[in-house]
């Protein structure tokens, strides 16, 4: 009888697969990296090979440059690859652009790391999809029943009626740079919003690769040139640290604006000065979380970060063992 | 219920105070009565429901989940309306949402057995930010940063074109919510409600402050009353159709707090002026009328040990007639004939200061004489021909409020403001050197202050204070201050008052920076004992 943990066990480095001799998602370098999703704490550089899907080794050459690891293999969604004697396959996981689950097989046992999910609709990447799984090792950044995400079509009309209201305003949305700032000009467009979206600079190479992947942004200007004047009703997207510095002062009166799953707890969006708090997150929310356990129902959970606790304690509640890895280095606050 | 909601979570984020009436006024504008009428009566606090506790809903949320799971959820929030708001387990089949008209109708008619079930089916038909505005509307005291009169601003500016706020006050107390009739004369479908109605709030007039070096070259000494500005909070008592009543000058009614006052009312009219604390005719400092304010009842030691009275500065109406259109000069005789009446050692009158020329006004102001004018916060000057006008016109009565207390003092701490300031350092915590342990010189804290600097001189603190930062905690940081490195600030202030809730004792009011001396070594800014002799003298006079 295999027990899981000989297959897939966490170290310092991250979660390893003695079998196949890789690790997913590692926070420090090592020989062989299965990569789920491009953001910066779980895909880093210097790696000696990566495997991951085309879109996220695109998104690591643009951040850290072609050279980011000794070898890169890509993987497409549902194509199995092995490791040794194990079997990878990447299936999508809705995060983000190339976002993937790591289904890991070997003689029988199937386990599934989730990396980042997200079970909503989402415009720039394909669905989530669910792997029945002996063993299920998730995310937990939201995992307190506190966190219900509302629907984002609300949360955009909710920043378009403002727009509406305050026309001598500009209104500043932080939004993280890969995934979140790209989601929400797809979801502006869709909710009408057809003039141009300015950009802050630290954006633009992902845009550009979002589009190069068929994702289409529409009209984009930087929020670089122009008078103070020309800003005035205008929607300007920049990273979350951003919107708070002397960067923001060219902007009239700006409305900040946040979009993060954080920014459903009212203290959170008023210690960031965030008058107008969007909650629109790439992760799973707690019913989402939940449903998703539920939904598997694996021999097992396993949790990689964020509020394990809580998470372990519902699936116990409905009779799923659930144990709690508390990986370290990957970020809490900066992700969302 | 969703409006309302989204108008108080918006409110609730929002400092800008043309942003908060942007918001309601669209609010008001674009949802039907009877909603906005009872929104509006939140807003202004004129709703209260006593059927409703909140005690039962942490029980209800408990039989419905895991209470650690809800500990974990409370624990991790802070505030017990907005963890319920987001954890209620919603039992599937819930009704539509409720209107807010309907939850408002239910609570003020509902048996509190009957409330609790309506509450927890609200709860399941609602969104997270729909319960929340729910919880806060049922216990009370929205906190979303709103006064009751900037709302009612907000009502007035809804017209087109806007009306002025003073008639929106002049009628509020005739008024009920849910205000059909106020929101139909506003948007011109009908009459201006009548504002007959015995006990009402009559809008202040308040005083432009004085330009010096402008206004005296135009102004003839003879036109002009002078009298002092009494350092207590201006009031109107109210004494009409046997109804008495006293009100702060924004119509908020205190009438409960200050039952002594309320009963020394016994002719018929309306006094305009300042509330205070007064022991044998004499005035107590602003620190006693302090013990009395904000108090929603009082009991016995407290109307022995603070006793509280009105001295008259104008008079409203008398009897049946409004005497607002009279000349101020008429008024006065008037008033002095009505208080005269009274008899009462809790109305006195404001005595008119005599005088012949500015230069001799001016030297009373510098130099007022023993007694209760030492602690007056300046003069008054009103036209002799000035009707009684709401709202702030320029030219009648002008304030001239004595020169400010000044002590030099270093920067401490710093924190980010909000809205138009959220990029800069803009709130300053400021300190004068004292002596520490083992005789060491060491700054404690004595005040803090977010105004009072040009923005190009905010630009240069805001660098200063990135360019000399020690340390951070979350929005604030702390600023080098020794005694060769540092930024002194000249503090201009009101009056110092003794607290406990400051290290150094000492608190002050209404402190601004009035300028920024790059110039001066921190090491020669001001002591502590400095403020605390200061705050003698006050005490003493």
């Amino acid at each position: 009888m295999i027990r899981p943990q000989d297959l897939l066990c966490p170290r310092p480095e991250g979660l390893y697969c003695a079998l196949g001799d890789f690790y997913i998602d590692p926070v420090r370098p090592v020989a062989r990296a299965v990569i789920t999703h491009g953001h910066a704490d779980h895909a880093r550089a210097g790696h000696g090979a990566v495997l991951a899907t085309p879109e996220t080794l695109d998104i690591m050459g643009e951040r850290y440059g072609a050279e980011f690891a000794g070898a890169r293999e890509a993987a497409a969604y549902g194509q199995p690859v092995n490791r040794d004697a194990v079997e990878v396959t990447l299936v999508p996981a809705g995060h983000v652009l190339g976002s993937a689950q790591a289904v890991v097989r070997w003689k029988g046992l199937t386990m599934v790391v989730s990396g980042d999910y997200k079970r909503r609709r989402d415009p720039t990447c394909p669905p989530f999809e669910p792997v029945p799984c002996d063993v299920f090792i998730s995310e937990a950044t939201f995992g307190l029943p506190v966190f219900r995400h509302p629907d984002d079509k609300e949360e955009i009309a909710r920043l378009l009626r403002s727009v509406a209201q305050f026309p001598e305003r500009s209104h500043l949305v932080g939004a993280y740079a890969l995934g979140k700032a790209q989601r929400i000009i797809r979801l502006l467009r869709e909710g009408g919003w057809d003039r141009p979206i300015y950009v802050h600079g630290a954006l633009e190479r992902l845009n550009a690769l979002y589009e190069r992947h068929g994702i289409d942004l529409g009209p984009l200007e930087p929020a670089t040139t122009g008078k103070k004047a020309d800003f005035a009703g205008q929607i300007i997207i920049a990273p979350p640290s951003a919107t708070q510095d002397r960067w923001s002062r060219r902007f009239p009166d700006p409305v900040t604006a946040f979009a993060s799953g954080w920014m459903q707890v009212r203290a959170r969006a008023r210690q960031r000065g965030v008058e107008l708090p969007l909650v629109i997150s790439d992760h799973a929310d707690w019913d989402e979380l939940t449903a998703t356990v539920d939904e598997l129902r694996p021999g097992e959970l396993w949790i990689t970060h964020g509020r394990e606790e809580a998470l372990a304690r519902w699936a116990e509640m409905h009779g799923v063992p659930a144990r709690a890895l508390a990986l370290v280095g990957y970020e809490e606050e900066d992700d969302g | 219920m969703k409006a309302f909601a989204e108008l108080l979570d918006r409110l609730s984020l929002t400092g800008s105070r043309n942003a908060k009436l942007t918001l309601v006024r669209d609010y008001l504008r674009e949802t039907p009565d009877p909603d906005r009428g009872w929104a509006l009566a939140a807003l202004t606090g004129d709703l209260s429901f006593d059927a409703a506790k909140p005690a039962f809903i942490r029980k209800a949320v408990e039989e419905r989940m895991d209470p650690q799971l809800f500990w974990w959820s409370y624990d991790y929030v802070g505030d017990l309306a907005e963890t319920v708001a987001l954890v209620w387990p919603a039992r599937p089949g819930a009704n539509r949402e409720p209107e807010l008209s309907e939850v408002v109708d239910a609570l003020r008619g509902a048996t509190r057995a009957e409330v609790q079930k309506l509450i927890e089916g609200w709860l399941d038909a609602l969104q997270p930010t729909g319960r929340w505005a729910l919880l806060k509307l049922m216990t009370g005291g929205l906190r979303v940063g709103m006064t009751a009169r900037l709302a009612k601003r907000a009502a007035a500016e809804m017209a087109d074109p806007p009306v002025p706020v003073a008639e929106v006050e002049e009628l509020w107390h005739a008024l009920h919510p849910p205000y059909e009739d106020l929101f139909a004369w506003l948007e011109g479908r009908g009459e201006r409600p009548s504002s007959d109605n015995p006990g009402r709030f009559r809008p202040a007039m308040l005083a432009q402050a004085i330009d010096e070096a402008v206004d005296f070259a135009g102004l003839d000494p003879a036109d002009y009353a002078a009298e002092w500005k009494w350092d207590g909070i201006r009031v109107q008592a109210v004494n009409e159709g046997g109804v008495r009543r006293l009100y702060t000058r924004t119509g908020d009614d205190i009438s409960k707090s200050f039952p002594d006052v309320v009963d020394a009312l016994q002719a018929e009219g309306v006094i305009d002026g300042e509330l205070l604390v007064m022991r044998d005719g004499k005035v107590a400092s602003f620190a006693d009328l302090q013990q009395r304010l904000n108090r929603k009842t009082v009991d016995a030691k407290a109307l022995a040990a603070f006793p509280a009275a009105i001295r008259a500065y104008d008079l409203l109406s008398e009897g049946a007639e409004d005497t607002r259109t009279l000349s101020f000069a008429e008024r006065r005789k008037r008033l002095e004939a009505f208080v005269a009446q009274e008899a009462s050692p809790r109305i006195d009158l404001s005595p008119t200061q005599p005088f012949a020329t500015w230069a001799e006004l001016a030297a009373l102001r510098a130099d007022p004489p023993p007694g209760d004018p030492q602690i007056a916060e300046g003069l008054m000057l009103k036209r002799w021909d000035s009707v009684y006008e709401a709202g702030r016109p320029k030219g009648p009565w002008f304030k001239w409020k004595r020169d400010p207390f000044l002590i030099d003092a270093v920067l401490m701490y710093a924190q980010r403001g909000h809205g138009k300031r959220s990029s800069f350092y803009s709130d300053y915590t400021f300190g004068v050197w004292t002596e520490g342990e083992e005789g060491a010189r060491v700054l404690t804290p004595v005040g803090k202050a977010y105004f009072g600097f040009t923005d190009e001189e905010l630009k240069q603190i805001d660098k200063y204070v990135r360019d000399n930062t020690i340390e951070r905690f979350g929005p604030v940081r702390s600023v080098r201050a020794e005694p060769h490195h540092g930024l002194v600030f000249e503090v201009a202030f009101e009056g110092l008052q003794r607290s406990t809730r400051h290290k150094s004792g000492v608190a002050m009011r209404f402190p601004r920076i009035s300028r920024l001396r790059w110039d001066k070594p921190p090491g020669e800014a001001d002591e502590l004992p400095i403020l605390e002799r200061m705050l003698a003298q006050m005490e003493g006079r």
